[in-house]
């Protein structure tokens, strides 16, 4: 997967290499801006109540 | 194939649990204590600075006011607690669901089912200590005697801290209003503190139990000790 990443993107090592961190910047800020805090209002792991919530 | 796609969902998840445990967390809990901060202002801007204490009896300022309480996710008090950190505030509002617990504007809930602040009975109270604002991160830090401040539109409720209970996450006995006797009438006035237990677990539940102690009206300002602690309006 990973590997096919690397083969499709265009000129040498070092301009594949700044591409990668442009795309790994790019997926980090979107898990942060987008998924994370989607995930967090349906996954539940920080009950704080007793009795029904 | 597979195991790229495997360990970039272990990675993920590990992604999550970060940014919800610290970035999220911490991202929160600012914008909790700047929301707590502007509803306290709105209380007392009212109130000239130099105003005379209003004269005390000998009771102190007699019963405390005990407010109506508000609609699900509406906010009536600010909890300064001096040991999580003097610059400590969050907003109370009513109900602990989601939108009050995870909410970047409250982060503190009140159980609808249980007495207002300076109330008879029991004021219960619940937030994280771990993720969304980690409103009571330090709960396990409290000392006896400890100040718990309830600051309401009506003024400052004072509470001493007095014993911690570790509970399983079904006893909701721990917030009647005689703790742990629901038959029983209450004569004390009591705040409750509910949060998960161990840290990062939610396994078990910390109460944490404060007594009553003293009320002064918002004419009256607030107790020197939380005076110090509060924003400058």
């Amino acid at each position: 997967m990973y590997a096919v990443i690397w083969r499709l993107l265009p000129g040498p090592a070092w301009v594949r290499v700044l591409l990668v961190l442009i795309l790994v910047a790019a997926v980090l800020h979107s898990l942060a801006t987008w998924i994370f805090p989607w995930v967090n209002t349906i996954v539940d792991n920080q009950e704080v109540t007793v009795g029904a919530p | 194939m597979l195991g790229e796609l495997l360990i970039t969902g272990g990675v993920l998840v590990l992604l999550f649990l970060a940014w919800q445990l610290w970035w999220n967390d911490a991202v929160m809990a600012a914008a909790q204590s700047r929301a707590a901060e502007s509803i306290a202002q709105g209380w007392t801007e009212g109130v000239p600075p130099d105003l005379e204490p209003a004269p005390a009896t000998e009771e102190g300022y007699g019963d405390p006011i005990v407010a109506e309480a508000p609609g699900n996710a509406g906010a009536f008090a600010v909890l300064y607690v001096p040991r999580f950190g003097a610059d400590y505030h969050r907003t109370i509002a009513q109900g602990t669901g989601t939108d009050v617990l995870n909410s970047a504007a409250l982060g503190i809930g009140h159980y609808p089912s249980t007495q207002m602040p300076g109330e008879v009975g029991n004021f219960a109270i619940a937030s994280h200590r771990s993720a969304n604002g980690g409103g009571m991160h330090a709960i396990n830090e409290l000392q006896l005697n400890d100040a718990i401040y309830v600051q309401t539109a009506d003024g400052y409720y004072t509470y001493r801290f007095r014993d911690f209970e570790y509970v399983p996450p079904s006893t909701i006995e721990a917030i009647a209003p005689v703790p742990h006797d629901p038959e029983a009438t209450a004569v004390d006035r009591l705040i409750t503190l509910t949060t998960c237990n161990p840290l990062l677990s939610t396994a078990e539940r910390i109460i944490a139990y404060g007594v009553f102690e003293t009320w002064q009206p918002t004419s009256a300002g607030p107790p020197a000790e939380l005076a110090a602690m509060m924003p400058a309006a």
